[in-house]
């Protein structure tokens, strides 16, 4: 095959820069590799290395700092025969640090060629994460306080299936770059070099010191078995595969005819764990079989199971616009924290109001009229309390009747759930009040 | 006669779906999070790719390189996420990558509450990207809003070839409301155009035209995407004509076409003097105060309801404000498209009337503004 350079785009690297030499060796890769440039997307960061892309013939992608592998998986996983691989220095593995550990742990089919030089080289010589504690840079001497990462331990350890360290001086390293592209998972290659601009100028670095430092390290030459493991974007789709349910957006049917002529508000106030959101759109959906619209607005804290729990429900033939309660038709009261979340709310009922209120519970004085239910002596579980509550007032028959409540359970649950809630309706039908 | 119940948040995931959304990544956060979760149940089994980012950053970078390897995208987050994607948005207009971005408003500044809905990122969706480039926001006001505009976003997204923002708030996706999708309006589904024949340039415009066709990254021919300041041919510029054209053009795409896509509802009432204008989860609660006012205190108001937030349609502005003593804007926040609606109508009388407590305005409060004069 031929060669993948642009011809019209030769490399611009600084005089003896490793860079121009990776470039080269990434050519001589590709070429031994067979492929056409639309097979491959070099997916670029910024700095030196955002410069790769446009030396080759391939698709090509430059985006921002430190965030290559993000736009390099979107593409695998939108275009899986694609070999991607993605160029970006240290400077951008420092900073896109989370998108490094999530890649190695994901396995996404990616190479991700680190141009490790030790610096900031674009941005004047600054220290990046992999600069040595004792070297000279321009970031005053704020390297000495920090220790620099070695990427292809932090690589191995966050779950990578393939690493290689190499310098880019190694004659075999087209093999090497040609065996990480190939590779069917996350492949990192940390290619150490030299930067004459900046780095090199009071740290020199020989290509011999450059081997003789990653000797002294632990050898990192490609396949970790121990995180050997599927493909992420081949196993997402085997994944999807098997999921056929989907989502059931069909709407509830209209089986019984409206039973108020006005809009009706009703707020359930409760704690956590009482099922009161559960209940309030049980609500919901009996009134919707009688062709109602209906609004369900929640309050809660950000404590999941801990803490005050209000739903409010609008029921109306007509439309809804404002989806708060001002003046509640009922209030379901259940828990002492969720009635002083909502305190002013009584004082604005008016005498055909109801209140249910939970035997036990305090609430402020009301004009409403106030029906007490012994939840406990009528064997009624802290979690069923919404539910019962609900059963009661579709008693009434207003703003939903007991079969409409009925049929929303039997529509909304199933199994274990669906006998246990007919069991609510039934206690709650021999409750002392 | 079914009706879905449903909240604005599951109505965006259906309108993406509806759309040809094929590829959803997004961070959790409140009051987003049942979007990704409705994305997740939704995607995968529709034949497309739901992900969970490791942030929002990558969230929003995974859709990027997926829109620009030909899919239709979508992320979601709300205002502190909202700002982690700000230099991918910035990127998005720069590159022309089509993406709808869902921000489900909370109440902040900063973290804020979680839990508590406002309308507090107004001038933030527009301003907070670099190079101050014209950006698209659409605000529903409502769950059919949701669906609907939804549609229009990819559409918009699509067609020009560059990022729309959903203005949603926690106050309309996580509030469920009853749906009659026979009479929900569903926009045609508009795809990017593709370049057909002849040598292709990745931003190179037809004459006489604004956006560049489409090619995706991984199709036979080599596309280039950059985020630098590039000619049509996706390589670096540094020729100050052509980065005038270029950020000329993307200012033009938008701008010379925003009238086909301003989209409002203009409740005219004979006799009003005055005018209200609200959007998001707001309108509702000035429709409820103006029919309340028309019908039975013999107040006529009209409604102007935005659902098109930015570019601000100078022309709906002011038509719907002609002959009006007074403009009351009414918005969850403390006074931000207001500034807007000041500049376009600078010869009236122009009043605001908010607040940002994580409560939503009530009709009462909007009556009472109202008859205050």
């Amino acid at each position: 095959m031929d060669s993948l350079l642009n011809p019209d785009r030769p490399p611009v690297f600084c005089p003896g820069c490793s860079h121009d030499r990776s470039v080269h060796t990434l050519d001589r890769a590709l070429k031994e590799m067979g492929l056409k440039g639309s097979d491959v997307v070099i997916v670029s960061d910024i700095g030196c290395s955002g410069l790769f892309d446009t030396f080759f013939k391939t698709h090509a992608f430059h985006g921002l700092h430190g965030r290559a592998l993000t736009y390099a998986a979107g593409i695998k996983l939108a275009q899986p025969h694609l070999k991607v691989i993605v160029t970006m220095g240290d400077g951008g593995l420092g900073i896109g640090g989370a998108h490094f550990l999530a890649a190695c742990r994901r396995n996404l089919d990616i190479s991700l060629l680190v141009l490790n030089n030790f610096n900031f080289g674009m941005t004047g010589g600054q220290f990046s994460c992999t600069t040595p504690e004792h070297a000279s840079v321009a970031s005053s001497f704020l390297n000495l306080l920090e220790k620099p990462f070695d990427v292809c331990n932090v690589a191995a350890c966050a779950g990578a299936p393939f690493v290689a360290r190499s310098s880019v001086y190694r004659k075999n390293l087209p093999e090497l770059l040609a065996e990480a592209i190939s590779f069917k998972g996350f492949a990192v290659v940390d290619l150490w070099g030299g930067c004459p601009a900046r780095y090199m100028k009071k740290n020199p670095l020989s290509p011999k010191e450059i081997e003789s430092a990653i000797e002294k390290l632990q050898p990192y030459q490609g396949v970790i078995s121990t995180n050997i493991r599927r493909e992420y974007s081949s196993h997402y789709r085997e994944e999807a595969a098997k999921d056929t349910a989907g989502v059931d957006w069909q709407g509830i049917e209209k089986t019984f005819e409206p039973t108020v002529k006005e809009r009706r508000e009703v707020v359930f106030l409760g704690s956590a764990g009482q099922r009161v959101i559960t209940g309030g759109g049980l609500l919901g959906r009996a009134a919707i079989l009688a062709g109602m619209n209906v609004t369900q607005k929640n309050d809660y804290n950000i404590t999941v199971m801990r803490g005050p729990s209000v739903t409010e429900v609008i029921v109306s033939p007509q439309a809804i616009t404002y989806t708060e309660v001002g003046k509640p038709d009922v209030i379901v009261a259940l828990s002492e924290e969720g009635v002083r979340k909502c305190w002013g709310l009584f004082q604005k009922m008016e005498k055909e109001g109801r209140v249910i209120l939970a035997a036990g519970v305090e609430i402020p004085t009301t004009d409403a009229e106030v029906l007490e239910v012994n939840f406990k002596a009528g064997g009624i579980k802290k979690k069923e309390r919404a539910l019962a509550a609900l059963s009661l007032l579709a008693q009434t028959g207003d703003p939903v009747t007991l079969e409409m409540l009925r049929e929303a359970i039997s529509q909304s649950f199933h199994g274990k759930r669906l006998e246990e809630a007919r069991l609510v309706l039934e206690k709650a039908a021999t409750i002392p009040v | 006669m079914s009706l879905l119940f449903i909240d604005g948040n599951q109505a965006v995931a259906m309108g993406a779906i509806h759309s040809g959304c094929r590829f959803f990544a997004a961070y959790p956060i409140t009051p987003a999070s049942n979007l990704l979760s409705a994305m997740l149940d939704t995607l995968p089994s529709a034949g497309g790719i739901a992900l969970q980012g490791e942030d929002e950053i990558a969230s929003i970078g995974y859709c990027l390189g997926a829109s620009m390897a030909g899919m239709k995208v979508m992320t979601a987050t709300s205002g502190p996420g909202l700002s982690l994607y700000s230099e991918n948005i910035s990127f998005a207009i720069a590159g022309e990558i089509p993406i709808v971005i869902v921000n489900i408003m909370r109440q902040g500044p900063s973290t804020g509450s979680a839990t508590r809905g406002a309308d507090g990122d107004v001038q933030f969706m527009r301003w907070g990207c670099s190079g101050g480039l014209p950006v698209i926001v659409l605000a529903p006001a409502d769950v059919s809003d949701c669906f609907t505009l939804t549609v229009h976003a990819f559409n918009l997204a699509e067609q020009y070839r560059c990022p729309v923002i959903i203005a949603s708030n926690k106050e309309i996706g996580m509030t469920s409301g009853t749906l009659d999708m026979e009479r929900v309006e569903k926009p045609a589904v508009i795809d990017r155009t593709l370049h057909e024949a002849g040598p292709f340039l990745p931003f190179q415009v037809k004459i006489g035209e604004d956006v560049p066709p489409f090619l995706p990254i991984g199709g036979p021919i080599l596309v280039r995407q950059t985020s630098s300041t590039h000619g049509p041919d996706g390589y670096i510029t540094t020729n100050p004509s052509e980065i005038q054209a270029g950020v000329e053009r993307l200012q033009r795409k938008i701008d010379s076409n925003m009238e086909s896509f301003s989209y409002f509802d203009l409740e005219k009432r004979e006799g009003a003097r005055t005018l209200l204008v609200a959007y998001g989860i707001t309108a509702g609660a000035a429709r409820a105060a103006a029919a309340e006012l028309s019908e039975n205190q013999n107040i006529p108001v009209s409604l102007l309801v935005l659902k098109t937030l930015w570019p601000v349609s100078e022309q709906v502005l002011q038509a719907a404000a002609m002959g009006m003593e007074r403009i009351l804007v009414v918005e969850m926040n403390l006074g931000q498209y207001v500034q807007e609606i000041r500049r376009v109508i600078c010869n009236q009388r122009v009043d605001f009337y908010g607040k940002m407590s994580g409560q939503l305005i009530s009709p009462k409060e909007i009556i009472e503004e109202v008859t205050r004069g």
